[in-house]
């Protein structure tokens, strides 16, 4: 079901529209001065990031309000603010930022989710010494992850992007001293810069078909129907036009940065940074930049679409977003590690939004990344919460029985993992992931999106339901005694529980608020949204899919409190099976066997071409030049030299005969001069005689 | 050529030998008192009488006082063990001798070709208003130089003479 | 022989005497004695020259000598206050010993 989207009216940028910029730009300048801190100032690094992200949010809520008074007396709102950064020739180089609903939602998700990290982080790096270092990042990384979300232009997007990835890059290795942070730093890094030269290829590409990066700009924009169809009506290579391909280079660089297959490997390594870092860069925000910048570039995935029917662009985003939803829920069985479940659930729940924007378009994939934001982040929070109580413990069959001992964090918890798991009706996971299905359902390209999804729903409420009986039921078995953490980490707790719940409200097909307010539309709230053919059906698969997967996991988990070292329920089961899933189906052994070698070898190839072949030539260079440089010496030392020291000698002896002369004595001078006198006459005479 | 001339001429000549060859410096000194008035008189003999005048007064009474004056102020009155000529004295003389070779070569050969030379005994009749005339219209620059440059001369002597400060007077 | 030859040999001579005594006297003051008397030989010359040759009148000749008198006179009065300082300074006229401004 897709929708065409409408926004006629351009509204001149208004006051809000002016000053938008500084909502990414005061958690930029907090960052710079967070870095000239020192050390010890710790309650002003702290509150100097939450201030400025708070006024941020107070900006983004008024932005937002902006777009939705706008939206409510019927015309859309779309405000751009361009200006000319650069000329190469008579071509400028032009950025600027845009306030339309989707850059509104995303501003307020991002600097509310991100607010409450920063309040969670002050409790949970209470003790790290780069106390003020770790505001720095973060604050730095909410600035540029709000300049990715308001950017108009795919050059500015592209350097916020780059921006996030730095601090993302940064965060994981905050505790560098590990050797395998900073190789997971390095491997996130490096498995994103392959999604992002895809990514800037696309940029260039698009830039030279259109002549401009700006996505909406009075109609010249290339997201405006104009560019639009002069990217159709240009072919690229193999029957595709050029739209197309740009399209899948930038989604190439969209899946790098939301771990799509098949460069996922590095969000699951990236648990490796704090926990406030995973919440928020690599649950809640960053990795769904991914997302939003598909949906961004939407127009140009789905450009020459028929009604009903979709683009190679997207139907390649879908395949790839449903394989990655099943793939990554596969892995989650079989992993130990808290956090790496959650990283790999992460993953799978990109690949839902992913295929939720290639179903259903920009309201579907979006109403997802919103939702999850707010539940993953309180996932990830909660399970930083429990890592805190259990000293320090990430394994789950360590923990256990801690309802008792951490209630709140149970409580909170245990509506985070409904709500990814889609329990019907009161969660908002459930409208957001009831939304995508329904979208993959009425899919005319074929049903194996629908399959992948349904199973990926199943698998997703096994994995959880294995998670929490793992860590909060049966007896416990960790070390010392397990305990509630600070107020200032549970509160942000419960205000993310209470969104996880309030948020599906927007999405009901009841009241389908959130749609109509991305595509532009009134909304009506009426039970006929209940009506439409099929749905109910749907639903009620969804319901039962996910009735299954708690139930399995109940059966297999529940109350079980096994020992660590004994086997795995799932594993006495089926052992082949579980080894290759607690391996991560051995994506990473693949790499390092195929790239990672195929690198090794490379290496050592171009070691062998720079030693022996280049290094041969410089050494015959450099031997060349050593001759030269002897010949020259030996010219200049026996030819210029001596030739010099002659001369030097002979004006010494000339001065030394003259000198003989000055001796000092004034009648050798008299003397002369009456010589000369005589000689004088004696010429003049004997001339004056010729 | 009258035997005036020749008296004169033997006297100034004579009085310059011993003036240069005495061992005393203080005989030297009158030696050249005697050389510098034959050379007045022979001024006077030429009718110069402003000229011959002036080197009486001047020579005579003025440089040569000076030069008694340096030779006791310096104890240039004592003959030196080593002797009063220098060691390149013969060198010195052939040199001497030659300057005089080429200038009496030269007056005997140029003389005879010079207009008037053959002597006129007509004195010129030039009185001291005439030479004072001439100091004060056509040499009045050159004589307010000379003016000049005593007047310096004299400071110059005064100072370059005068003792050094912090330096005791020996 | 002219008048004005005798004269300018007696000149020739005078000098060449003095030219001696400067060449050949280790004492300072004796060698500005002989200065003088080239000096002294030169005045003659312009004295004789002005009496024989033509011209006379002009005066040229003989206002040579006086300037060239004023002159003189003006140098043996600088000469010999070097003379003095030197010795000062060196304590001698010995022009043998005084031989600082070698090359």
């Amino acid at each position: 079901m897709q929708e065409a989207v409408q926004f006629t009216p351009y509204t001149v940028a208004s006051a809000m529209g002016k000053i938008l910029w500084l909502i990414p730009a005061l958690p930029i300048v907090a960052a710079g001065i967070l870095a000239l801190l020192k050390q010890p100032r710790r309650k002003l690094a702290s509150s100097l990031a939450i201030g400025s992200l708070s006024i941020s949010l107070l900006l983004a809520l008024a932005a937002f309000g902006d777009v939705l008074a706008g939206w409510a007396s019927g015309h859309a709102v779309r405000e751009t603010v361009n200006f000319a950064w650069l000329h190469f020739g008579a071509t400028p180089m032009d950025l600027g930022w845009i306030l339309d609903p989707l850059s509104a939602v995303m501003l307020v998700m991002v600097t509310l989710v991100g607010l409450l990290i920063f309040i969670y982080s002050t409790g949970y790096m209470a003790q790290d010494e780069n106390y003020t270092r770790f505001f720095c990042f973060l604050s730095l990384f909410a600035g540029a992850m709000l300049g990715v979300v308001i950017a108009n232009s795919l050059l500015l997007l592209f350097m916020c992007w780059e921006i996030v990835g730095l601090t993302s890059y940064l965060l994981i290795g905050f505790w560098y001293q590990k050797p395998s942070a900073a190789a997971a730093a390095k491997k996130a890094f490096l498995t994103t810069r392959v999604g992002d030269i895809f990514f800037i290829l696309g940029i260039v590409w698009l830039f030279a078909q259109t002549g401009t990066l700006l996505f909406y700009n009075q109609g010249a924009g290339n997201m405006e129907p104009l560019a639009l169809g002069g990217l159709l009506a240009a072919p690229a290579a193999w029957g595709l036009s050029a739209a197309t391909v740009i399209g899948l280079l930038i989604f190439a660089g969209a899946a790098g940065k939301s771990g799509q297959l098949p460069l996922h490997v590095w969000l699951p390594d990236a648990m490796e940074g704090p926990t406030p870092v995973s919440a928020l860069i690599h649950a809640a925000t960053m990795v769904a930049a991914g997302v939003y910048l598909i949906a961004r570039v939407y127009p140009l995935m789905s450009a020459g679409i028929i009604a009903g029917g979709t683009t190679t662009a997207l139907t390649v985003v879908t395949w790839v977003g449903a394989s990655t939803a099943v793939f990554a829920a596969l892995i989650a069985v079989a992993q130990n590690d808290i956090k790496r479940i959650l990283a790999y659930s992460t993953i799978s729940q990109l690949g839902y939004m992913m295929a939720g924007l290639g179903l259903g378009g920009v309201a579907v994939g979006m109403f997802h990344l919103i939702t999850h934001a707010f539940f993953k982040a309180l996932l990830f929070m909660g399970a930083g919460s429990v890592i805190h109580g259990c000293h320090e413990e990430q394994d789950v069959r360590r923990m256990g029985g801690l309802w008792k001992a951490m209630p709140w964090t149970f409580g909170t918890y245990a509506v985070g993992m409904l709500a990814l798991s889609g329990f019907p009706l009161v969660f908002s996971g459930f409208w957001s992931k009831d939304a995508i299905l329904e979208s993959a359902h009425k899919w005319h390209a074929g049903q194996g999106p629908y399959f992948l999804l349904v199973f990926g729903a199943l698998l997703t409420a096994f994995y959880m339901t294995r998670q929490v009986s793992y860590v909060f039921f049966g007896k416990y078995r960790g070390h010392g005694h397990a305990h509630e953490s600070p107020r200032v980490m549970t509160a942000p707790l419960a205000i993310l529980a209470f969104f996880a719940i309030a948020l599906g409200v927007v999405g009901t097909p009841a009241w389908p608020w959130f749609r109509s307010f991305l595509t532009d539309r009134p909304a009506s709230f009426g039970l006929t949204g209940f009506s439409e053919p099929g749905l109910f059906i749907l639903m009620a698969t969804s319901t039962l899919v996910v009735f299954l997967g708690l139930a399995l996991g109940w059966a297999l988990y529940g109350n079980k409190s096994p020992r660590a070292e004994e086997p795995d329920t799932l594993e006495r089961a089926m052992p082949p099976v579980w080894r290759a899933l607690s391996n991560r189906l051995y994506v990473d052994e693949f790499y390092g066997a195929t790239f990672i070698a195929f690198y090794h070898w490379w290496a050592r190839v171009a070691d062998w071409l720079d030693r022996r072949v280049w290094g041969g030539m410089v050494a015959a260079v450099m031997w060349f030049f050593g001759l030269w440089a002897r010949f020259n010496r030996f010219l200049d030392e026996d030819w210029v030299n001596g030739g010099f020291d002659k001369g030097c000698e002979e004006l010494s002896v000339g001065g030394g005969l003259l000198a003989r002369v000055q001796s000092g004595r004034v009648q050798t001078y008299l003397r002369l001069l009456a010589l000369a006198v005589v000689v004088l006459a004696a010429i003049l005479i004997w001339s004056a005689r010729g | 050529m009258n035997v005036v001339f020749w008296i004169l001429a033997v006297v100034t000549v004579a009085g310059a030998l011993a003036a240069v060859t005495l061992k005393n410096t203080v005989h030297c000194a009158l030696a050249l008192t005697t050389a510098f008035a034959g050379l007045a008189l022979l001024f006077l003999e030429l009718d110069a009488q402003f000229a011959g005048f002036a080197q009486i007064l001047v020579y005579i009474g003025a440089v040569a006082i000076l030069v008694v004056f340096a030779i006791l102020l310096t104890r240039g009155s004592e003959t030196p063990d080593s002797g009063v000529f220098s060691r390149t004295w013969f060198a010195g003389l052939l040199i001497a001798a030659a300057v005089f070779a080429v200038l009496g070569w030269a007056v005997l050969h140029s003389t005879a070709a010079l207009p008037g030379s053959e002597g006129s005994a007509m004195a010129p009749a030039v009185t001291v208003q005439q030479i004072g005339n001439a100091l004060m219209s056509r040499y009045v620059l050159p004589l307010e130089i000379v003016a000049l440059l005593l007047t310096s001369a004299m400071i110059g002597a005064v100072i370059v003479a005068l003792h050094e400060k912090g330096e005791q007077p020996k | 022989m002219t008048p004005l030859a005798g004269y300018l040999l007696v000149a020739a001579l005078v000098f060449a005497i003095g030219l001696a005594g400067a060449l050949t006297r280790r004492n300072a003051i004796l060698v500005l004695i002989g200065i003088e008397l080239m000096l002294n030989a030169a005045n003659l010359n312009f004295v004789a020259f002005w009496r024989y040759l033509p011209h006379p009148e002009a005066l040229t000749g003989m206002m040579f000598a006086v300037f060239s008198i004023a002159v003189a006179a003006a140098e043996a009065a600088v000469g010999l206050g070097l003379v003095i300082a030197i010795y000062r300074h060196a304590h001698t006229t010995d022009l043998d010993e005084m031989n600082r401004m070698k090359g």
